[in-house]
């Protein structure tokens, strides 16, 4: 198989792009690399445990690694941090907020980390349609599902759980219904 | 970056705004026919290494594009309403422009797209007009464009196009399973479809690799010089002259013109917001259909007091939308359609405009894949499934592999309500009016929509889709739009167009425009093809013109 692969990259790509690929691929490694994520810059502790609690209901820990395992909360602090750094004020308010409807709805609770998950499921359908859920969700699922160097996707975790393989280049066939119509038997997943 | 470097005091021949689809192109053709070029682009200039499989900058952070942070937009539907700052217009921001992080979809305009208003008839509420030239005025012009730039096709595989005089230079991209799912439903219904004509390279072309199928092309940067965007394939060989200066980081605020009306040059923002004047013989607009007209009415002075060029009052007006539907079918095996090219098979059998159905429009359908993991999870499940929680992530882990696209291109009529204008009170960080939008759809790109979605879930349910949904197409759903026509359109009249049939503007002698604002009708979308092709045919009759002595 080696041999075929190494044949059909020679012959289609060229042999220019090798050493491309090679390069591109180990420019995304050092990215990956360069970026371990100090603990917060811009989120405390306790908020950073309450983003944690809430991102975790989006993407769970159920059945494999979800949000928490990901590194969701520290690829929110990255974002705050930079590139999203004036939303701090929208983090601030729609904290507030959240933190308002757990008192009303569990008054002797102290925190939503320290909720049950029955709880926490609650609140977050008390909240859900709120512009600050949606920009959590939209964090989370970046976090969970984009480029590992930004803090989150650690492992691979949000790609391994859609069924996504991390590489420069593929080859034909792609999917199931390619290879059958190329005549490869099918059922290369 | 090489190429030749000019004195801002030297009056070079001809002076191109923007460095993308069209301003690529140009400055090839006109620094290889021997003429000095200078290329003032917004935008940076980045080059393959510094584009990364990066969702969160690329799509998130909108990398590559316009930035409303800088470069403020308001949008509104309609004169009534206020305008509010809104990301309504999206274009490539960068040497190379939008043909770096385009899908890379290369279609030629059918026949019939430059003379529908004298086949179709009048459209009520909206301006459509045929165009003052024709698809075989243009055929010369594509077949160069595919050559020059390196397009992968099947000639004559699409029995609605035109005829053309060469097949396409490079062999179609190999099928995914979107397309053979799609090919085969079509077929059983009847239908045409064929190899997408694709910017991208299915063998080596020109000293560049061929395609990888990695799967990052609509929004990100090809990192193997794959796509063959004018950063990689026809700005090096106009830098490769000697008379090509690509000059990167320069903000265009205004065209200068003389007593008598002729452009002379223009004045720029720098990389440190100092203003420079730049002399030039002739002035080659190419800066997008939505800026184009943007600078034009910036350009305003005493002899051109509605804004340059703008003698009909037309300039900004009949902006046309990227008008699109999504249909997704979720399948039994494994698609994996994040791997490989975007679009790999298309159907035009829905592109005709026909009367029998009621309304104007019609539709060129593909099958694709239209997201990216963080992008599908957010915006590509079925609108009734879960947004979060175990559902959501059992559903997300299931669906991703098993998906596919099919969108339905169609058409946006033009109507002089719809319009690109100054904002009165909001400035960019520069100090210069923002872009205002004003845009609502006609009643018959509604209708077309919605038609077209009912076609497009018929073909997932004969490929066998176990379930389909639909993305919405209301207004607020259809922002932004990244295909930008029809604002200063092309006439023979100069009281009903902006532009002459060789896309010399009708009030300057010295100034040419051609990008997306030419464009008299938006066809089925796609417009890259036809922005290019116009752009190598301004460029020979601007080269006539100057050869002639006609452009000062």
């Amino acid at each position: 198989m080696q041999s075929t692969r190494r044949l059909w990259l020679s012959q289609c790509v060229g042999i220019a792009a090798l050493a491309d690929i090679a390069a591109a691929q180990q420019h995304a490694h050092e990215a990956v690399k360069a970026s371990t994520p100090p603990p917060f810059q811009t989120l405390d502790a306790a908020t950073a445990a309450e983003i944690d609690a809430i991102t975790s209901q989006i993407v769970p820990s159920t059945d494999g690694p979800g949000a928490r395992e990901a590194g969701v909360v520290y690829f929110i602090d990255r974002a705050l941090s930079t590139f999203d750094a004036d939303l701090r004020e929208a983090y601030r308010t729609g904290m507030t907020g959240v933190q308002q409807k757990r008192k009303e709805m569990f008054p002797t609770s102290a925190s939503i980390a320290a909720l049950t998950s029955e709880q926490q499921i609650h609140l977050m359908h008390a909240i859900e349609s709120t512009e600050f859920f949606e920009l959590l969700r939209t964090h989370t699922l970046y976090g969970f599902l984009g480029n590992p160097s930004y803090g989150g996707n650690r492992d691979h975790v949000g790609w391994k759980l859609i069924g996504l393989e991390d590489r420069m280049a593929y080859e034909p066939p792609f999917g199931y219904y390619d290879a059958l119509e190329n005549g490869n038997g099918g059922g290369k997943q | 970056m090489s190429g030749a470097s000019f004195r801002p005091s030297d009056a070079v021949d001809f002076l191109v705004i923007g460095a993308g689809s069209a301003g690529g192109v140009v400055a090839k053709e006109l620094s290889t026919a021997g003429f000095r070029v200078v290329v003032l682009e917004q935008g940076p200039y980045l080059g393959v290494k510094d584009y990364k499989h990066d969702e969160i900058k690329y799509t998130y952070q909108a990398g590559l594009t316009n930035d409303t942070k800088v470069q403020p937009i308001t949008y509104r539907k309609n004169e009534s309403e206020p305008a509010k700052p809104v990301k309504a217009i999206m274009y490539g921001r960068q040497v190379g422009g939008g043909s770096v992080h385009f899908t890379a979809n290369y279609w030629r305009f059918h026949e019939s797209d430059f003379e529908e208003r004298s086949q179709f008839g009048e459209v009520p509420g909206a301006a459509l007009a045929d165009w003052p030239i024709k698809y075989a005025d243009l055929e010369p012009y594509y077949t160069k464009a595919e050559y020059d730039l390196g397009i992968s096709g099947l000639g004559g595989a699409n029995p609605f196009e035109g005829p053309r005089s060469k097949p396409y230079p490079l062999p179609p991209m190999p099928v995914k399973s979107s397309g053979v799912l799609f090919e085969r439903a079509t077929k059983k219904l009847g239908l045409h479809p064929y190899p997408a004509p694709m910017a991208i390279l299915s063998q080596p072309y020109q000293g560049r690799a061929a395609c990888v199928h990695c799967g990052f092309c609509e929004y990100f940067g090809c990192e193997m010089r794959a796509k063959s965007s004018t950063l990689v394939s026809v700005i090096p060989i106009a830098e490769k002259t000697g008379r090509c200066e690509i000059r990167p980081n320069s903000y265009v605020r205004r065209i200068e013109t003389d007593a008598h009306g002729h452009a002379t040059g223009v004045v720029y923002f720098d990389a440190n917001r100092r203003e420079v004047f730049q002399r030039a013989k002739a002035v080659v607009v190419c800066a997008n259909g939505a800026e184009t007209a943007r600078l034009l009415l910036l350009s305003k002075s005493n002899l051109f007091p509605q804004g340059l060029a703008n003698s009909s009052g037309l300039v900004g007006k009949h902006l046309m939308w990227d008008n699109g539907g999504l249909a997704m079918g979720l399948f039994e095996h494994p698609l994996n359609e994040y791997k490989g090219i975007q679009v790999t098979r298309v159907i035009h059998d829905y592109y005709r405009a026909d009367p029998k159905r009621g309304f104007y429009g019609g539709a060129g359908m593909d099958a694709r894949f239209n997201y990216y993991p963080a992008n599908f999870a957010l915006h590509g499940m079925p609108p009734n499934a879960p947004k979060w929680g175990a559902e959501y992530k059992k559903m997300l882990g299931e669906y991703f592999a098993h998906t596919m696209t099919v969108l339905g291109h169609t058409s946006s009529l033009a109507q002089a309500r719809n319009s690109i204008s100054l904002d009165p009170d909001l400035k960019d960080s520069w100090g210069l009016p923002a872009m205002r939008v004003t845009f609502d759809h006609h009643p018959d790109d509604i209708a077309t929509l919605k038609w077209a979605l009912t076609k497009q879930i018929e073909i997932l349910e004969a490929a066998g889709a176990k379930k389909t949904w639909t993305s919405g197409i209301t207004m607020e759903e259809m922002l932004p739009s990244t295909h930008l026509m029809g604002t200063c359109r092309m006439g023979n009249d100069p009281k009903q167009s902006v532009v002459d049939r060789y896309n010399r503007a009708h009030d300057v002698p010295n100034l040419v425009i051609v990008d997306g604002s030419s464009f008299v009708t938006a066809a089925r979308q796609q417009p890259t093809a036809t922005i290019q092709a116009l752009a190598y045919r301004a460029a020979d009759y601007a080269i006539q013109a100057a050869k002639r002595g006609e452009l000062g």
